[in-house]
């Protein structure tokens, strides 16, 4: 614990740095309008400002994105509350009561709300995060290759199960994610894989390239051709102060939000999402007045945004502890930092602790930053749904061309983004969810170097696999998530989880 | 306004459920592209299963998404393929020709001039908006961003002809 707190003190005399202070604010800002953006989430802001981070220290860099996360998050509410129209996919939910409220005038309130929700569940999370990432760190020096695949293949088996659409359609995008991730370079015997004499390749598809086309340039592509900007509703600065009744049933949505949230967050999966959903189903649940969900029941709005905030710092936390992805987000950040010559992985918090201290002690200080930005600023933030859509997407269009092209210097990542935009754009319309694509194609050269790595020390035994408890455990855990959803297909489990938390049906 | 999950598509009013529903058609280009990327090994060292090659696991992985597309296409659900509308398509389709452009010029006519060319098509020609706008609109973007990004953060970004 003495040395946890040594380590945050270390962190808050890197965080305070004017530099760094900086530009954890201007990520924060920058986060807000990109959350405030109808269809440019957390993932497509973070890509799109990459190259904003080359010119910075690993630790600017992480910290700036880390603001432009968690700041997106925040901003994500409050067009939901104000406009019915989700700044991301986390803040679906929140559209219900949310904008319930502000029909009865009570949007300035469900804005004060969500902003302390998400600041009370930020701020416990981080501590959550900041006592959690340590002792898993010491425990995955204990992981072997044999651990590292299993734990791949759990995350991957999980991040489909936890997904919203059929297992099937989530397996075949995270395999189709893993295939990808052949491209180039075969690590273990140095053969071309699909490369087809394209050099650029041979490092394989970019992280940044297929994430902006999949999530960002496809968006573009399912709104082009939108009517024109939606009326905006501006609150009034004494609206922002809720009741004293409000305030008192927020406690409760907060606190639960904050623990549900921080708990999926550490699961593999588009967890910010899912978080907010099981929240608001937990909520609804627990009401002495669940009729009043879907009326402006504060409980549906403070629940969610505490919960898909919190989730978003326990994705942080397998990404410092371990160096393993949770999620498409964690892994363009892991991307950033290792742009700058920083290994990830569970040596990470020994070898770099300014960098990840100076992470999580910003964290506290982006918290504060966002709720003191986020209440007088509102009506700013909002601004930027005026600007016409004609001329915002082509805004768009450039940022994600200059991204893409600036992370190699390479125009074969322009076209990779523009195959991915356009795939991405198809299997959106036909209800295919993009997360596992990325995930696997981050996942797949490290699975396929474990694997070897595992068979290389067994001599070519897959025993070793059932010899080893920990990766025998989460083997056991994936097959048995396997055999739950193959359940949920055949139709005897219709109203599972998912279900219940409005994630849509379960057959495979 | 966001679409996640396959927006735009509506309950068909026919009680009757049709063939060509969106996952079939998805499964069966799941099916083709994990039946080719497992062509394709064929060219690669297969290994064996206990001391795989670098051909083993795109094999593996094409045969995983070629049996999760016949899944994917035996499974009922999903919108018919006649309820998904495509309205946006042909603005999409010139979003994606303007990219393409400009992933073929970037390194031939420069940044400047590229974003230019690209950010006027978007806003002149498919948006339709008045001469001035779009010029303006533009020159900003192409420039703008070129002095943001080169000028004050060394971002490395192609120069063309004139040094633009």
């Amino acid at each position: 614990m003495i040395d946890t707190l040594n380590s945050l003190a270390l962190g808050f005399s890197v965080a305070l740095q004017p530099t760094v202070l900086f530009y954890a604010v201007l990520g924060c800002v920058v986060g807000t309008m990109v959350g405030v953006l109808p269809g440019l989430g957390p993932l497509a802001g973070i890509s799109l400002l990459l190259p904003l981070s080359f010119g910075l220290t690993p630790t600017t860099a992480i910290v700036l994105l880390g603001g432009i996360y968690y700041g997106a998050m925040y901003g994500g509410s409050t067009t939901s509350i104000l406009m019915r129209i989700p700044g991301e996919a986390a803040s679906v939910i929140t559209c219900v009561d949310g904008h319930a409220m502000t029909l009865k005038g009570r949007g300035g309130a469900a804005l004060a709300i969500a902003a302390l929700g998400s600041f009370v569940a930020g701020s416990l999370s981080v501590v959550a995060l900041m006592l959690l990432a340590p002792p898993l760190a010491s425990v995955a020096l204990k992981f072997g290759p044999p651990e590292y695949t299993a734990l791949m293949l759990l995350g991957l088996i999980v991040l489909s199960y936890m997904s919203s659409g059929p297992m099937a359609k989530t397996l075949a995008m995270a395999a189709l994610g893993l295939l990808l991730g052949t491209v180039g370079i075969d690590v273990m015997s140095g053969f071309h894989r699909f490369t087809y004499g394209v050099t650029d390749l041979a490092d394989g598809l970019g992280v940044v390239p297929v994430a902006v086309g999949l999530f960002g340039l496809s968006e573009i592509l399912l709104v082009a051709g939108a009517a024109a900007p939606p009326q905006v509703y501006k609150p009034r600065l004494r609206e922002l102060v809720p009741s004293r009744e409000e305030l008192r049933r927020s406690v409760g949505p907060c606190l639960r939000g904050s623990a549900l949230g921080f708990l999926i967050g550490i699961v593999p999966g588009s967890a910010h999402i899912i978080s907010s959903f099981v929240s608001y189903g937990v909520e609804k649940r627990l009401s002495r007045h669940p009729e009043q969900f879907g009326q402006g029941a504060v409980e549906g709005v403070a629940g969610p945004e505490s919960a898909n905030n919190a989730a978003a710092s326990g994705a942080f936390v397998p990404m410092l502890a371990l160096g393993l992805p949770s999620g498409p987000v964690p892994a363009v950040l892991l991307a950033a930092i290792m742009v700058h010559g920083v290994a990830p992985g569970p040596l990470l918090m020994d070898q770099h602790p300014h960098l990840v201290w100076g992470f999580i002690a910003s964290m506290y200080i982006g918290n504060v930053v966002l709720l003191i930005l986020n209440l007088p600023l509102v009506g700013l933030f909002v601004n930027v749904l005026r600007i016409p859509y004609s001329y915002l997407y082509p805004t768009i269009v450039v940022f994600c061309v200059l991204g893409v092209y600036a992370v190699n210097a390479s125009a074969v990542d322009v076209w990779i983004m523009l195959a991915m935009g356009a795939a991405g754009y198809a299997l959106r319309k036909l209800g295919f969810d993009m997360a596992p694509v990325v995930l696997g194609l981050i996942l797949s050269p490290m699975l396929e170097m474990s694997l070897g790595q595992s068979l290389a020390m067994s001599g070519g035994s897959y025993a070793i696999f059932f010899q080893r408890p920990i990766a025998l455990t989460m083997l056991a855990a994936a097959s048995a998530l396997l055999a739950l959803s193959l359940r949920d297909a055949a139709g005897y489990g219709r109203r599972g989880w998912r279900a219940r938390a409005g994630l849509g049906p379960t057959q495979g | 306004m966001s679409s996640e999950g396959g927006g735009g598509s509506e309950a068909a009013a026919d009680t009757k459920p049709a063939f060509w529903t969106g996952g079939r058609v998805a499964g069966l280009v799941l099916i083709a592209a994990g039946a080719v990327a497992s062509a394709e090994t064929r060219s690669l060292p297969l290994g064996t299963l206990g001391h795989p090659g670098p051909g083993y696991t795109p094999l593996v992985y094409g045969l995983i998404l070629l049996i999760l597309g016949v899944v994917v296409a035996l499974g009922r659900g999903g919108p018919t393929l006649g309820s998904v509308r495509w309205g946006e398509l042909r603005h999409a389709a010139m979003i994606l020709g303007s990219i393409a452009f400009a992933a073929l010029m970037l390194d031939r006519l420069g940044y400047r001039l590229t974003m230019l060319a690209l950010a006027a098509f978007l806003v002149g020609a498919v948006e339709r908006r008045p001469a001035l706008p779009t010029a303006l609109v533009a020159l900003g973007l192409s420039f703008g961003t070129h002095f943001v990004f080169w000028t004050l953060l060394r971002v490395p970004l192609p120069a063309g002809p004139f040094g633009l």
